[in-house]
């Protein structure tokens, strides 16, 4: 019953036993928080107020504070929204399509990988919002009661659909996330000392306690839920990658768009998964749960995507020169040998050579290694939709109005404000939410825990 | 004690495979288990205690069906009755030639409707609600014990206890409810 080949690699490392799990997950909860963990936490705060001084600046002054001109009216806040919402997606690939392909190496780190969606999907959110400029008329967006103007929405545009995506996206991958947590934040209840603490968790935990009936509804609840978040998460990137699709732009106008985004959105998401997961399992001993095999794992996964990516590069050059069409070719030689040749170039050496490393088994298995291939992925995937919305338009139709673009303080301090953003919300949850899915992981300890493997060889079965 | 009603006698189990099996055993005698409290899914519980299939992804689907009715009312009375616009020269008075334009509303709303609409309904069924009592009589039964409840009926009180140690209880209590 609790049966796994031995050629499979234990996945829970050491000499663990239920009880073992609970206190180790809990251990971050419970414990006082390391100096780094506040060092890192003030560094990201002040960033993240300076993001809301640079976004308040916007709201108060307009949109001319950022770098944008006539010819290039979207540029890093288009950026970063896509490159936010492309991390976002490798939480929902491990923890929904992993989940239905049984793959049981997701479940030491599908709590932290959807947790990283959420936060990233926030960062995300805020860039159309800040955008429309007049972000007190922002509910404009839903399909609202006719006396607000004598519209409604309109349901044909690429841009409406991307509000349905995201909010869909967004609050699927919350209560998927949160279903999945509960009987979690029950085991912190149970073992919490402090009153307050206790309190918290009991309101957190919804008075979960494990009956049958439960377990058995949570189990089908998780299985249909990855079931709607699998084709939900390919519909989000394809979504946002329509927003370029259907304008009659050069460079943006083409049918391979839609995977070509999915593929590099689960890129960038598993490279940033490994860029906090190697930080985690060392700041909080987890290097039993998280093991050196889950790294390369995603080294793989980001090696196989990022070849997917490098492919639809090609094939893109390609086409645009099969086409015939003139515009189509410049677009792509003045991506490649134009003013923005080196964002282009960096694009094609993070996203398509930097990868292809990972070949090697020494380099995959590489802590160290992985951790800079994880930075230069998420820098090559920012280059990457800097490339597609910035070189496309830089150069339009009429040379008079060819410009350049070149980015306001304003501009760099909301991306640096997201990112600030962003690692506030990991590091509080990292101190107070069970990083690791604790009740999940428990199914798993005697078929793929390595005392237990060791156990069956010795039996003989 | 003859006012109440159930006679519980509660075992605890320090392993799910022992667990199982004194399940099994229980039930052979023709004991009822009311409940177990686990703090992890037991693979193969269900079919021992006699649980059966839950229908929520039955409900799931309904609720996918109303969110795509949702979606088409949506375009259909936006688009097409109430303020039809000509948009680029697309058929739009007519939903069935524009109906491709919509499929992403469509697909979205339905995986909106299914997702809540289940998660809620998961919520009630098992009487889940922020600041709730915790459920489980026991708080070891989320870190690592495995709690059984027997209802006692009319039978043998001394040898379901019996029973009970037979099967590797590591603690038996009696409680009445």
């Amino acid at each position: 019953m609790h049966y796994e080949a031995p050629i499979r690699e234990p996945l829970i490392n050491g000499d663990k036993s239920y009880h073992d799990i609970t206190v180790d997950v809990a251990a971050p909860v419970e414990s006082k928080a390391p100096r780094s963990w506040w060092i890192v936490f003030s560094l990201a705060l002040i960033a993240f107020l300076w993001g809301i001084g640079c976004i308040l600046y916007t709201i108060g002054v307009g949109i001319g504070t950022w770098g944008l001109n006539k010819t290039v009216g979207w540029a890093w806040d288009i950026t970063n929204f896509v490159w936010w919402v492309g991390i976002g997606h490798a939480g929902t690939l491990i923890s929904a399509v992993l989940l239905l392909f049984r793959q049981k190496w997701r479940m030491s780190i599908n709590r932290s990988a959807e947790a990283m969606t959420i936060f990233s999907v926030i960062q995300a959110a805020l860039f159309p919002g800040i955008h429309m400029g007049r972000i007190w008329l922002a509910y404009f967006v839903f399909p609202i009661p006719n006396q607000f103007g004598s519209l409604w929405v309109n349901f044909n545009s690429p841009l409406l659909w991307d509000v349905f995506a995201i909010s869909t996206y967004f609050s699927v991958s919350v209560v998927f996330w949160y279903v999945g947590l509960i009987p979690d934040f029950a085991m912190i209840r149970d073992r919490a000392v402090r009153p307050v603490t206790k309190h918290i968790y009991k309101i957190l935990s919804f008075g979960w306690g494990g009956k049958a009936k439960h377990w058995q509804r949570f189990e089908e609840v998780s299985l249909v839920l990855a079931g709607l978040a699998t084709p939900l998460v390919l519909s989000v990137h394809t979504i946002v990658s329509m927003d370029f699709a259907t304008s009659v732009i050069p460079g943006w106008h083409t049918t391979i768009f839609p995977p070509y985004f999915v593929a590099g959105a689960i890129f960038s998401g598993f490279a940033m998964v490994n860029t906090l997961l190697i930080i985690v399992r060392k700041v909080f001993k987890m290097e039993d749960y998280i093991t050196l095999g889950h790294i390369e794992m995603m080294n793989i996964i980001i090696m196989l995507t990022g070849s997917i990516v490098g492919v639809a590069y090609i094939t893109e050059l390609f086409i645009a020169w099969y086409s015939g069409v003139e515009y189509e070719q410049y677009a792509f030689l003045n991506r490649a040998t134009g003013p923005y040749w080196w964002a282009y170039w960096s694009m094609m050496t993070c996203n398509v050579f930097s990868p292809q490393f990972m070949w090697f088994k020494k380099l995959r298995t590489s802590l160290i290694f992985s951790f800079v291939i994880s930075i230069v992925v998420n820098i090559g995937m920012w280059f990457e939709r800097f490339v597609i919305i910035v070189t496309s338009l830089h150069r339009d139709y009429l040379p008079s109005s060819w410009t350049k673009f070149s980015p306001s303080f304003v501009d760099i301090g909301i991306f640096i404000g997201t990112i600030g953003f962003f690692f506030v919300l990991f590091l509080l949850y990292a101190r107070s939410f069970p990083v690791i899915a604790q009740a999940e992981l428990k199914t798993i300890l005697k078929s793929s825990g390595e005392n237990y493997k060791k156990l069956h060889d010795k039996d003989g079965h | 004690m003859a006012t109440k009603d159930k006679n519980i006698i509660s075992a605890l189990y320090d392993d799910d495979d022992v667990l199982l099996r004194g399940i099994k055993d229980v039930r052979d005698k023709g004991f009822d288990v009311t409940e177990v409290y686990s703090p992890f899914p037991i693979h193969g519980l269900d079919p021992v205690m006699g649980l059966e299939r839950t229908r929520i992804s039955m409900a799931a689907f309904l609720y996918g069906c109303l969110g795509l009715a949702t979606a088409i009312s949506l375009t259909y009375g936006m688009m097409v009755v109430d303020w039809s616009m000509n948009i680029g020269g697309k058929p739009s008075f007519s939903w069935g030639e524009n109906m491709p334009a919509f499929v992403p509303i469509m697909f979205e709303l339905t995986v909106f409707f299914a997702a809540h609409l289940m998660v809620w309904t998961y919520f009630v069924r098992n009487g889940l609600y922020p600041g709730r009592k915790a459920q489980n009589p026991d708080p070891r039964t989320t870190d690592d014990k495995f709690l059984m409840e027997v209802d006692l009926g009319h039978g043998d009180k001394d040898q379901l206890m019996s029973l009970l140690k037979d099967t590797g209880a590591i603690e038996i209590n009696e409680n009445s409810k």
